[in-house]
């Protein structure tokens, strides 16, 4: 099964056109996919326009390969379950996005062992024929621990313990109103 | 570290993330909040059972581009404080994280936002936001924050 998103707030007929051309040739291989936003029907996608927490971590678990919009929750999600992922940045140029933040994502994202980054829906379909035909050969060696780096987890710890004994600001502080 | 500090209550966190990327970031700054009495605000109640059994508020999602969706979120969003009273307010973003942030200052929280690990070359505007009232404001990419004046202190990834 390959599971494809594209999050929940902006429609990306673009890469679910793309995947629908290549399911309707590759009939048994389903393809589940979060389609958000989009107003379309896709004919040979199981498309679910959103899929709650428990069963997006399922589906997620027993997916081949994952196909997304560069979006982090993805990207961080199918790295915590090992997956192979190919990721088509959004871009604002087509209307895809507010701005073309994703394409940086995905550009800095593509050092990650599991990650294939295409832009158009040619590169979309060989890299999946690819993935697919490479079958558990191909399975990633990347699987991310649950949490973030120490030094991050340190800073928040240190911010949200060492200062805990400063006495709380007088009254109603008006610094906020300000800004 | 729970053990030695000197405060005579846990600190309350508010921890608040938008769907998606931010909440997914916010999962794995988790071992930060050991010990502490974490409650969440997010927009997705089917992200509560992640948490359980933490408290978990529920906002609108809104954006710059959603003004209506934005005011009730604010409104919402100065309840949630309201009914929490934080000692410190964490925030992965985004327009949430900075309204939990403003009204909380009000209360004299202490406030971080943490800029998704997504804005690899420029602030979010939340962030940018975030700036003016958050006590830290920290980047996930060494570059932005030293273009911005923000802190880098790591990442999520």
């Amino acid at each position: 099964m390959i599971f494809a998103t594209v999050g929940t707030q902006l429609p990306f007929d673009r890469m679910l056109s793309a995947l629908d051309d290549w399911a309707a040739r590759n009939i048994s291989m389903p393809v589940l996919a979060q389609t958000g936003a989009s107003a379309r029907s896709f004919r040979n996608l199981k498309a679910i326009p959103r899929v709650d927490q428990r069963t997006y971590a399922e589906t997620m678990e027993k997916a081949r390969v994952v196909v997304a919009h560069a979006g982090m929750g993805t990207i961080l999600s199918a790295a915590e379950a090992g997956k192979r992922l190919i990721l088509m940045p959004r871009r604002a140029e087509l209307g895809e996005h507010r701005n073309d933040h994703q394409l940086a994502t995905a550009e800095e994202m593509s050092v990650l062992s599991n990650v294939t980054v295409v832009h158009d829906a040619k590169a979309l379909w060989d890299t999946l024929d690819a993935v697919l035909e490479a079958g558990a050969d191909l399975t990633p060696a990347l699987t991310l621990s649950a949490g973030a780096q120490p030094r991050l987890i340190n800073t928040i710890q240190d911010f949200i313990w060492t200062q805990a004994a400063q006495p709380r600001a007088r009254g109603l502080a008006l610094r906020g109103l300000r800004a | 570290m729970s053990g030695n500090h000197n405060t005579p209550r846990r600190p309350r966190i508010l921890a608040v993330a938008s769907g998606g990327g931010h909440w997914v970031q916010m999962m794995r700054l988790r071992p930060a909040f050991e010990g502490a009495d974490v409650h969440y605000a997010t927009v997705d109640a089917s992200a509560a059972v992640m948490v359980v059994p933490a408290p978990v508020y529920i906002y609108p999602d809104a954006n710059k581009d959603t003004k209506l969706k934005l005011v009730l979120a604010a409104a919402r969003m100065f309840w949630i404080v309201l009914s929490v009273r934080p000692d410190v307010v964490i925030s992965t973003g985004a327009s949430g994280g900075f309204l939990a942030i403003r009204f909380a200052k009000l209360f004299g929280a202490r406030t971080m936002f943490i800029d998704s690990i997504a804005n690899a070359r420029e602030l979010s505007v939340s962030a940018r936001l975030a700036k003016g009232v958050a006590d830290r404001v920290l980047s996930q990419w060494s570059g932005v924050a030293q273009a911005t004046g923000t802190e880098f202190a790591g990442a999520v990834l």
